[in-house]
């Protein structure tokens, strides 16, 4: 089912945490909704749920305007960061709940709702864990209860606030796949909610990026991440070295260096480089961005190195990733000068730098 | 105060790992010194007289026993202490839930005047509240002459004893509610609502499972009260015999006529209330520290 959203407003007290956004969810997709906290991403997903009331503004579920339809009645299915699993029952209790509560008349036959129960453990593989107690359970394997649990009253879309926010590392990667591959096979629409850049372009079909209750970007992961749209994209999705200059004729004027032109704006600018797409010359002078090593990390395949400015760039730091195969990564020596020469530069008129992390 | 309940079971387990570790241990005097006032103090002053009460009930023998709780009198004021508590304990059920559920679910004005109107009957002196019933119901007060009117006799009677023992009942089980239902926050609900559940589903079905070791451990505190209360109810009893003498208003009639066996057999009768009560409640105690347990 699709969802829209239109001109949504949602103000708690003076903070603004939805402004004035419309965005479209086709149908069948997984999309993240991916943003620092207080970005309103959590409110956009409660409001499409039906949890929190817009100030002003619409969803429409497939098309019709579901503004004055109750959570209830929204058939939708929404997972909690912190699973909010009911404590007092068992883990098939909890999975069958949705389908006990339903009047008398739509509500299946104890036999039904037994065989739906399990079909549903089975899904998410935890069919040996029915009569457990939540308490009894790992971080992992409760989101994957809850998941069934919102399953089972087979919701027209799935929404999920920051599904494996709670778990340690390991487990979230491990889920993290689990998810995509249930969505490939069940294709519902499905809206989840996380902060971890990784996740949402790991998992997800489409990325919609917000700040300040504003959608930033929407676009595959692949487009955002190597087509940033906004200086806050660029600096969110993934590290990078940021610094101002001028561009004009000559080039891009950093502090006394000066970096070949590549278009962009005029003028005052911010400019982005990734940390794998900066060259060291192990060379104190000549072209490039006059920087002095102060640390030299090799972690597995990937060496890093964090660079000073110095002659007129004091104060800059810089990040830069080489292969720890690289002929150079075995050279470099903290305190050495060097010069860095970027391969690729995003450049932003400075005005637009709001945001920017 | 179910936070307390969880409280002292934590401490429990704190006191073992402090006494292992060799950095925090107390000297051997030190301990043996605090134990000694401690146990001293619980002896003298609360297991001593729960003894001096019983051996002085059957100071002449199970037949005198017997026949000061067999006695008319005694017996109805047997029947009068269940009746208050039969009433005051279910209203305070109701309003306490009632109570709890909108000082934590529902952003109303007043409601900080709500909080402090609950904690009233612990902060004002069980006299005054009997009297303030004198007041507004008595033959001399605002309503009462107009109610005696129609029959209706409140002061010196069985409905004034009923009301003063809600009043002093009132803060127990909202008290016990209201922590807990803050700590518990609205996801589970919400998670309810979302799956479909109606108000009163989510109430019946989410809400109370998870309050139910504190509702009742609000009950047991609030019957205790009910049927231990003195100052309120005298102040409104009139005492007449028979008829609105509650159990401590009995042991104290039957004390001041140097009837001693009968009052401390009588007494005896509250004082195994209160064992009952305290068995209980160390059960539900420890139910609910299993149950906070079991969620970490």
């Amino acid at each position: 089912m699709s969802i829209q959203v239109r001109d949504i407003n949602k103000r708690f007290g003076d903070f603004v945490a939805l402004d004035n956004l419309t965005q479209d969810f086709p149908s069948g997709e997984l999309v993240a909704l991916l943003g620092p906290s207080g970005c309103g991403k959590t409110t956009l997903l409660r409001v499409i749920a039906g949890l929190e009331q817009a100030d002003s503004g619409q969803v429409l579920l497939e098309g019709e305007d579901a503004s004055d339809t109750h959570v209830r009645e929204r058939q939708v299915g929404f997972v909690f960061q912190h699973y909010a699993l009911f404590r007092h029952m068992t883990v098939f209790d909890n999975v069958a709940f949705g389908l006990r509560m339903k009047p008398r008349k739509l509500r299946p036959s104890a036999e039904e709702i037994r065989r739906r129960v399990h079909e549903l453990l089975q899904l998410v593989q935890l069919d040996w864990l029915a009569d457990r107690y939540p308490a009894q359970l790992s971080g992992g394997q409760r989101q994957r209860i809850a998941l069934a649990r919102a399953l089972a009253v087979e919701p027209r879309v799935l929404l999920l606030d920051e599904p494996f926010g709670a778990l340690d590392a390991k487990v979230r990667k491990e889920l993290r796949r689990w998810l995509r591959r249930l969505h490939d096979e069940l294709h519902i629409t499905s809206i989840f909610v996380t902060h971890d850049q990784e996740e949402a372009l790991e998992v997800a079909d489409r990325v919609v990026l917000m700040n300040h209750g504003r959608i930033e970007q929407v676009g595959s992961p692949d487009e955002v991440y190597r087509h940033p749209a906004t200086p806050f994209v660029y600096g969110f999705l993934g590290s990078a070295n940021r610094f101002e200059g001028s561009n004009g004729a000559g080039g891009i004027a950093i502090g006394a260096a000066t970096l070949p032109a590549s278009g962009g704006p005029q003028g005052e600018v911010v400019a982005f480089v990734r940390p794998h797409e900066l060259d060291i010359i192990p060379l104190a002078e000549g072209e490039g961005l006059p920087a002095r090593i102060s640390r030299v990390l090799t972690l597995g395949a990937l060496t890093r190195v964090e660079l000073e400015g110095r002659d007129g760039l004091g104060g800059q730091h810089f990040d830069v990733e080489l292969p720890a195969s690289h002929p150079l990564a075995a050279q470099l020596q903290t305190g050495q000068p060097v010069r860095l020469q970027p391969r690729s530069v995003r450049l932003f008129a400075q005005n637009e730098k709001a945001g920017a992390a | 105060m179910a936070g307390h309940v969880s409280a002292l079971a934590l401490s429990h387990d704190r006191a073992a790992l402090l006494e292992s570790k060799q950095a925090t241990r107390e000297p051997a005097w030190v301990k043996a010194l605090i134990l000694t006032v401690a146990l001293g103090f619980f002896f003298v002053f609360l297991l001593l007289p729960l003894f001096v009460v019983f051996s002085e009930a059957l100071a002449k023998g199970w037949r005198v026993y017997a026949d000061a709780l067999l006695e008319p009198d005694a017996l109805s004021a047997v029947k009068l202490t269940l009746l208050a508590a039969l009433i005051s304990v279910p209203l305070n059920l109701v309003f306490g839930v009632c109570a709890a559920w909108a000082v934590t679910r529902f952003d109303f004005r007043g409601k900080q005047l709500l909080i402090t109107l609950i904690d009233l009957p612990f902060s004002v002196s069980p006299v005054v509240a009997g009297l303030i019933y004198v007041l507004v119901f008595s033959s001399h007060g605002w309503v009462g002459p107009w109610l005696i009117a129609h029959g209706v006799k409140i002061i010196f009677a069985v409905p004034g004893i009923v009301l003063a023992t809600v009043f002093v009942t009132v803060p127990f089980v909202a008290r016990e509610l209201i922590p807990l239902l803050q700590a518990q926050g609205r996801e589970e609900e919400e998670a309810a609502v979302v799956l479909g559940a109606r108000g009163w589903q989510v109430f019946w079905h989410v809400t109370l499972p998870n309050v139910r070791w504190a509702l009742l451990y609000g009950v047991i505190l609030s019957n205790a009260r009910a049927m231990g209360e003195f100052g309120a109810v005298s102040v409104v009893s009139g005492h007449i015999r028979g008829e609105t003498n509650t159990l401590p208003l009995h042991i104290e009639i039957l004390y001041n006529e140097y009837n001693f066996t009968a009052a401390f057999a009588v007494a005896s009768l509250l004082a195994l209330l209160a064992l009952v009560t305290l068995v209980v409640k160390s059960w539900v105690e420890w139910r609910q520290g299993r149950q906070a347990g079991e969620e970490h």
